[in-house]
């Protein structure tokens, strides 16, 4: 096996495992916007929670994009081209989630913010779902010709595997969404973030244990398969923390859960990061679709400089932002008016 | 169904959506360094009036920052989506720089924008306004590697031909790209003139509300008299000054910009000559080699003949100085290059399965006419009035304030969309003068590195799904401008006080029966 290009694979990977560990909670709060708040306080209390940090966490989602195009450009223009209509519904989800994050708080009226909690949370539901069944159709494959484009249509795509990648998305999403608030928040969003995750955690964990499975159970080999027993331990464990209220412990289980379960996927397709389901000869792998080797060791100075850094500061902004968000710290919403003689 | 060809769609949707991301960006690049530089002012002189310009021109530019950000996630999947055949064949050098602008830009950008938003406070002062210049120094090091890809385009370095494939020998090549240096530090500028445009209209439009209002008055030799109205919120002595700096250093760096503007397309023009040379001389007009330059030429800008235009203003030896800096070289024109551009690059498209139906088309080497000539002078126009607007507006106000007249208001509120049009005409001749290519050729580079456009969209996406996500994209673009138009004109209507919520929450504030936390959290929450 070539080095830097199996560098690479490892490197996209972790992009993709980073930006659903991080934005994955982002999403899940999103769509809690939508019917887990009882108050306007309660709303602002849960967006507050990740406001200074959901923006850095979508960079995720824009690195591995990127560093997919740099490192596997013929993967990156097969899969996006081929998945053209999710993936604009994607782009719609998270514009409007981006703006409304931002505008939401910024009118007065209560239609104005109805308006925008639908633009937070349906963004964060399609976005979730569209990015899910993209990442799962990587792994289960495309009708995808000899030149890489995608054959059948505009809903080619449309798959068991595309839904039971939505779902399983989705599904994490809610879960580590809620984790995530009983960890970050004070009163009463984290008292039912726990109790919605003592419900809604095995089912909630059920799609994406489904296609961690149906991939092993495909090409999977010893190693993936201890990694995915211990994934599922991990999950378990989050379970009780969470009911023992030990929070802190609940959101790194399910962070370990979510890691080691995207990583038995990624180990288990290796060498090969999008298959065609019309011939195995027109398979995109790790080696026929990666750029050269003076690319990939540019970008791979750049990563060995640049990742660190990344995780330091961000890592540092956690750290700021430690302390629970409570009702009590969320100031009245102050109208603005204009500043002129009537 | 394929009643149009979807390349055409994907030109639109891409022009569309890039058109309308660089009205963001440009009002990023140029308020940030600005409302950085006004908080660092207050924390040296702690005068209030820096930290009211702080507070107010950072409300601005969050709500539009954002729409930056959202329009720049479609940019970024775009190449894939509907140009995988362009991702295939440049993957190997363009990836580069997109990848490089995620990991040291973006990253940067977004973390430490958040720690600003939220780190009022809460971080010790320094490092505050740290976190902004880093954010700041983000943005611009985005626009550095963005426009190093695009240069590439324009004007393709450091690169091998290998199985038919550009292939990357030289970073350093990329990321020292004559183009590209000349291009960012142009583009640096026309931000720049774009934010000094923004501050200067808004900030007249706060003075001439002081005065309509009967705040403001002028002595008999129309020196300003301030007042203050305490049952307006933030009208107080105070907001005299705010308002003034403001208009005045928008005013500086909207003329300092035009200045930097002119050097810097200057050195993007003489390049532009030896590397695209068509695109210059269709940005004249100059169907036959010569040396003047047409400042204005009517007739049939469009027809390929173009022995159909007139030129009315002609600047002698204009156009030899624009391009060599002296009088007589002789600029070649349109007819001359276009058998030169035959001959080299091919009078049909290739016969390949890549170019769908268009295989075998004849290949037109002109770019519109029409938008290279008038995107090129609208650029230079808007940006001239722009600066020559500013250079009034600080004359008119030397003595303190601005006069009472509202249809000079209203010049002053409608020309902060000038620079934003000077950008806009400026990208549009760039990109649709580079037709037919989309990666054009280097005269001095390795031969067979360039790419018609018509090779570039993807082969396997259909018409109607680039309708659709032409019609979706444009709708909620729309949507979504009118809704940050909305806001922008609320919080400007608001004044100072709309940003500042401690001012409005001046007299209730002991009706709260919480024990709340401290003021420092409560302003730390910023949605
Ligand atoms: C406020 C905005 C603004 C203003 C006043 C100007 N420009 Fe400009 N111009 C731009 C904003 C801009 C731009 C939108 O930023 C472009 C598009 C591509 C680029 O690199 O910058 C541009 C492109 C651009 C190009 C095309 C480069 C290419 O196609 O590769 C040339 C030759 C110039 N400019 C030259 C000038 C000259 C001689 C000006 C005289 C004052 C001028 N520009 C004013
Ligand atoms: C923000 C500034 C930019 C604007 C306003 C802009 C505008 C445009 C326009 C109007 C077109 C359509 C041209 C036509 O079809 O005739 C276009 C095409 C294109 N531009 Fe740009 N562009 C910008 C920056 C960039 C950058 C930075 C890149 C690359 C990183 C880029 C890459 C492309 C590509 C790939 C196409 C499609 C192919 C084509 O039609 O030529 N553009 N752009
Ligand atoms: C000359 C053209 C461009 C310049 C100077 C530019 C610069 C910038 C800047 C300064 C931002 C910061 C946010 C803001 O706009 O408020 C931004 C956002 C963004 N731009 Fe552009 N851009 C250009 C065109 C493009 C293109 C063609 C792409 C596609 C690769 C792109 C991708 C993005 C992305 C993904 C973001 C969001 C970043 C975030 O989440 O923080 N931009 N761009």
């Amino acid at each position: 096996m070539e080095f830097l290009p199996t560098l690479w694979f490892v490197i996209v990977a972790v992009l993709w495992i980073g930006y659903l560990f991080l934005e994955g909670f982002d999403l899940g709060v999103g769509m809690h916007m939508l019917f887990s708040a009882k108050d306007e306080k309660q709303k602002r209390v849960m967006l507050n929670a990740i406001g200074p940090v959901w923006d850095g966490n979508e960079v995720w989602l824009i690195t591995a994009g990127g560093a997919m195009f740099a490192a596997f450009p013929f993967w990156y223009a097969s899969l996006f081209s081929a998945l053209y209509i999710p993936l604009v519904v994607v782009l719609l989800g998270l514009i409007f989630r981006a703006v409304a994050i931002e505008y939401r708080g910024k009118g007065h009226t209560a239609r104005w913010r109805r308006g925008w909690d639908l633009a937070l949370g349906l963004g964060s539901l399609v976005s979730a779902f569209g990015i899910g069944a993209a990442l799962a159709l990587t792994t289960t494959g495309l009708p995808l010709d000899a030149n890489g484009d995608r054959v059948g249509g505009a809903w080619a795509w449309f798959t068991g595997y595309a839904v039971l990648g939505g779902l399983a998305v989705v599904g994490f999403s809610l879960v580590h969404g809620a984790v995530f608030l009983a960890l970050k928040t004070e009163g009463e969003v984290r008292h039912r973030a726990r109790r919605f995750v003592k419900v809604a955690l095995p089912i909630g964990l059920l799609p994406i244990a489904g296609w961690v499975l149906a991939i092993q159970f495909d090409t999977g080999s010893a190693v993936t398969w201890a990694m995915t027993a211990v994934a599922v331990l991990a999950a378990v464990v989050a379970w009780f923390a969470n009911a023992r209220g030990r929070e802190g412990w609940a959101f790194m289980m399910l962070g370990g859960f979510i890691l080691l379960g995207a990583a038995a996927i990624f180990t288990a397709v290796f060498p090969v990061v999008l298959p065609s389901t019309i011939d195995s000869a027109f398979d995109l792998t790790v080696t026929n679709a990666s750029s050269s080797d003076y690319t990939l060791g540019v970008m791979s100075i750049v990563a060995l400089f640049g990742v660190p850094l990344v995780l330091a500061y961000q890592g540092w902004t956690y750290w700021v932002f430690r302390k629970r968000v409570s009702p009590l710290h969320i100031p009245e919403a102050h109208p603005v008016v204009p500043a002129v003689r009537q | 169904m394929d009643a149009i060809d979807p390349l055409l769609i994907a030109r639109w949707q891409f022009g569309i959506t890039t058109v309308y991301h660089f009205w963001m960006v440009p009002l990023t690049l140029g308020l940030g360094p600005v409302v950085a530089f006004m908080q660092m002012r207050w924390h040296r002189t702690g005068d209030d009036r820096w930290y009211r310009m702080t507070k107010f021109w950072g409300k601005l530019y969050l709500i539009n920052f954002i729409m930056g950000v959202a329009t720049g996630l479609v940019q970024e999947f775009q190449f894939g989506l509907a140009w995988s055949e362009y991702s295939r064949f440049v993957g190997d050098v363009f990836g580069a720089p997109l990848a490089m602008e995620a990991l040291l830009a973006f990253f940067i950008e977004s973390t430490f924008l958040g720690l600003w938003i939220f780190g009022w406070g809460r971080l010790p002062k320094r490092i505050h306004v740290a976190c902004l210049w880093i954010a700041v120094a983000g943005s611009i090091v985005s626009a550095y590697f963005i426009i190093v890809a695009n240069s590439w385009m324009q004007h393709p370095v450091g690169v091998e031909l290998i199985d038919g494939r550009p292939v990357m020998v030289d970073i350093w090549a990329l990321l020292g790209n004559n183009t590209a240096i000349a291009a960012f530090t142009h583009t640096i500028f026309g931000a720049l003139a774009v934010g000094g445009g923004f501050m200067l209209g808004i900030a007249w439009y706060q003075l001439w509300q002081r005065r309509r209002d009967g705040i403001d008055t002028v002595d008999v030799e129309g020196r300003v008299i301030v007042g203050e109205a305490p049952e307006i919120l933030g009208r107080d002595r105070a907001d005299h000054r705010v308002w003034l700096s403001s208009l005045r250093i928008g005013a500086v760096v909207a003329m300092v910009a035009f200045a930097g503007v002119a050097v810097t397309g200057d050195l993007q023009a003489k390049l532009m000559f030896e590397q695209q040379p068509l695109k210059m001389a269709a940005a004249e007009g100059a169907c036959h080699s010569g040396t003047s330059f047409s400042v204005l030429s009517v007739g049939n800008l469009g027809s390929t003949d173009c022995d159909d235009v007139t030129a009315i203003v002609e600047i002698h030896g204009a156009l030899s100085f624009l391009a060599h800096g002296d009088f007589t070289t002789e600029i070649r024109g349109i007819n001359e290059l276009i058998p030169e551009y035959q001959r080299l690059y091919g009078t049909h498209l290739p016969d390949n399965p890549l170019y769908g139906e268009r295989a075998g088309q004849e290949i037109n080497y002109l770019p519109i006419m029409e938008v290279t000539y008038w995107g090129f002078r609208l650029m230079i126009g808007f940006g001239a009035i722009a600066a020559f607007a500013a250079a009034v507006a600080l004359w008119l106000t030397r003595k303190g304030t601005v006069p009472r007249s509202k249809p000079l208001m209203q010049l002053a509120v409608l020309g902060i969309a000038a620079p934003f049009a000077a950008n806009s005409a400026g990208w549009i001749f760039t990109e649709m003068g580079r037709q037919p290519f989309v990666v054009a050729p280097n005269p001095s580079g390795v031969d067979g590195v360039f790419m018609f456009t018509a090779a570039a969209v993807s082969p396997g996406v259909s018409f109607s799904e680039m309708l659709f996500s032409l019609v979706a994209l444009t709708l909620v673009y729309g949507v979504l401008m009118v809704f940050e138009l909305k806001l922008l004109i609320r919080y400007v209507r608001g004044g100072i006080a709309s940003a500042l919520p401690e001012m409005a929450r001046r007299d209730d504030d002991d009706d709260r029966p919480d024990g709340r936390a401290s003021d420092d959290d409560v302003l730390a929450f910023a949605y």
